[in-house]
């Protein structure tokens, strides 16, 4: 018999709002329709209307884990088109703090992994290892995620030795306990049983559908910007790009942890390059007229941002075109012949971030009663769905 | 830069037209426009014949008479070239490319939303990414609109059935 069963955009497998519609065939599902938009703030429009200082803060605030992403995206084009020359030690600190960031997220990604395989004991730990890595950032810029650290020509904080060197002990702890996850994600059954064979997405498929990092690295699509188009640092440093061939979650989940591996290897050889001199250059309040494209490996992939100019202190345009926007596409299509239960860790497997993508928020001053908001849950999946909630006893409070 | 003038010179002898206007502005980053009669044929070449499979998304600008568009296409090694394109803002009518990149719907579903484009051979689907009690004849990322000219209580959920 052929079901569709709606997932989101309230629901607890999903840790934001986007909407599923699962076609199921007995258990298997053949067909999904996502829907999305339900995060629109209007971040592009809004950019437009302020000066291109606003803007850092306001790109910063495209997504809460991604935060340094977006802004040193942003003000590389800005820069670019200004044809302002970074400080080498401003680019050095850049590419620290993104590098952090990725260790951040992909631990957080695999404690998220670990959750919606009933496997919380790895989510207990992740999390654990991860605070070191937020701690770490606070101590630097003073906040856990949206840390402030990019300015047009560079960067706002410089780091004193006492910091270099904790930021290396810090390695140290982290790279200790990464090991122990290589080693449970190469043993543990549980891991690779639940995680090998799910979310199969072919490499032709990736490429066709636009997968990017490490959804479409472990589709064996060897593409890393940080590599392929390289920004700030990462020309003087070297590292290994993680690719395999597994086509499913369980080669998303080996890309990650290998990534945190090189994550801490490029942070140490930074460190160690540290060169000396000032962290930003002066950068002009108006911004000649031009256009530049930027491109960024965030940790969900490839960000890409266009800024044009208009010779004032706002931009003409800003366009944001965030990983998950990309990545998403491949979802329905690696959820095709799978369970129904499979549907949260395929979702997780492409590390969603719903606020990157949709770039916009809904904030209405009024205040839903409890009977209105049933009602207009009601009447949302009769006309959306078709489906009666109405006959649903309702639940004594 | 011999990788990039390689793709300029094998571009512009393919397509004549597109010497005129035909950038290199740096490493990896080629900018070229075309009129929109020959963009499928200048687009489809670059993806089919020169190897630009990956498509990372379409940027729409307002222009004043005109909406352009600049389709972002790269190669695994990192060259992104930019193809632009402009189409009249009375009748914006683009055609999907779909048929070479499925995955650029939800691109295409922004340009219908935000600037008004009218994009033929897109499938069927839902709005993105506004809702679907946003005027359809209001388009926020065109420059004349301004969020006074939405209808109280449009595009939001509160709005009653």
């Amino acid at each position: 018999m052929k079901v569709m069963v709606p997932i989101g955009p309230q629901h607890p497998a999903l840790k934001e709002p986007e909407s599923f519609k699962v076609m199921l065939n007995g258990e298997k599902i053949f067909e999904v329709d996502v829907r999305l938009g339900y995060n629109h703030r209007g971040i592009e429009k809004a950019c437009e209307q302020r000066s291109y200082i606003q803007d850092i803060y306001l790109i910063e605030r495209i997504c809460g884990i991604c935060s340094h992403s977006h802004t040193t995206n942003f003000v590389q084009a800005v820069e670019e088109i200004a044809g302002i020359q970074v400080p080498k030690r401003g680019l050095y600190i850049r590419t620290i703090v993104a590098e952090l960031e990725r260790i951040h997220s992909h631990l957080l990604w695999l404690g998220v992994a670990g959750h919606e395989i009933g496997f919380d004991t790895l989510l207990m730990y992740t999390w654990r290892d991860r605070e070191v890595v937020m701690d770490l950032l606070a101590a630097l810029s003073g906040n856990r995620v949206n840390y402030g650290m990019n300015t047009i020509g560079g960067t706002r904080r410089d780091f004193t030795p006492e910091q270099l060197q904790e930021i290396l002990r810090t390695m140290d702890v982290l790279e200790d306990r990464t090991k122990y996850y290589i080693e449970i994600a190469s043993v543990e059954p549980t891991l690779i049983q639940r995680l090998s064979g799910v979310g199969f997405l072919s490499k032709e498929d990736a490429m066709r559908l636009g997968a990017v990092g490490p959804t479409g690295r472990a589709s064996g699509v060897n593409y890393d910007i940080r590599r392929d188009d390289p920004y700030a640092a990462y020309s003087d440093v070297q590292f290994k790009v993680m690719v395999n061939e597994h086509c499913d979650v369980y080669g998303r989940t080996l890309v990650r942890v290998g990534e945190l591996m090189e994550s801490y290897s490029i942070i140490r050889q930074l460190v160690k390059q540290m060169p000396d001199g000032p962290v930003a250059a002066k950068a002009p309040r108006r911004i000649p007229v031009g256009e530049a494209i930027s491109r960024y490996e965030a940790p969900r992939g490839e960000d890409l941002h266009y800024v044009k100019g208009n010779g004032t202190d706002k931009p003409e345009r800003v366009k944001v075109r965030a990983p998950t926007l990309a990545n998403l596409q491949s979802v329905a299509k690696s959820l095709e012949n799978n369970n129904l239960a499979d549907v949260p860790i395929t979702i997780a497997a492409i590390d969603p971030c719903f606020s990157c993508t949709d770039r916009m928020i809904q904030v209405d001053d009024a205040v839903f009663t409890w009977e209105r908001l049933r009602a207009y849950g009601i009447d949302w999946y009769k006309a959306q769905r078709g489906i009666d909630f109405r006959e649903v006893k309702k639940l004594p409070w | 830069m011999a990788n990039e003038q390689q793709i300029q010179t094998e571009l512009v002898q393919k397509f004549p037209f597109l010497a005129e206007k035909f950038v290199i502005k740096r490493e990896r980053r080629i900018f070229c426009e075309t009129a929109y009669d020959r963009f499928l044929e200048v687009f489809g070449y670059a993806v089919d014949k020169m190897d630009f499979r990956i498509f990372s998304t379409v940027t729409g600008l307002d222009e004043g008479e005109n909406l352009s568009f600049l389709y972002h296409l790269s190669r695994l090694d990192g060259t992104l070239l930019n193809i632009k394109t402009s189409v009249s803002k009375t009748n914006p009518v683009l055609k999907t490319v779909t048929g070479w990149f499925p995955g650029s719907a939800l691109y295409e579903r922004e340009l219908v939303d935000m600037f008004g484009a009218k994009v033929e051979g897109l499938p069927d689907g839902f709005r993105y990414p506004l809702p679907d009690s946003f005027p359809k004849d209001q388009h926020p990322l065109r420059k004349d609109w301004k969020p006074e000219m939405l209808p109280e209580g449009a595009g939001s959920i509160m709005e009653e059935k």
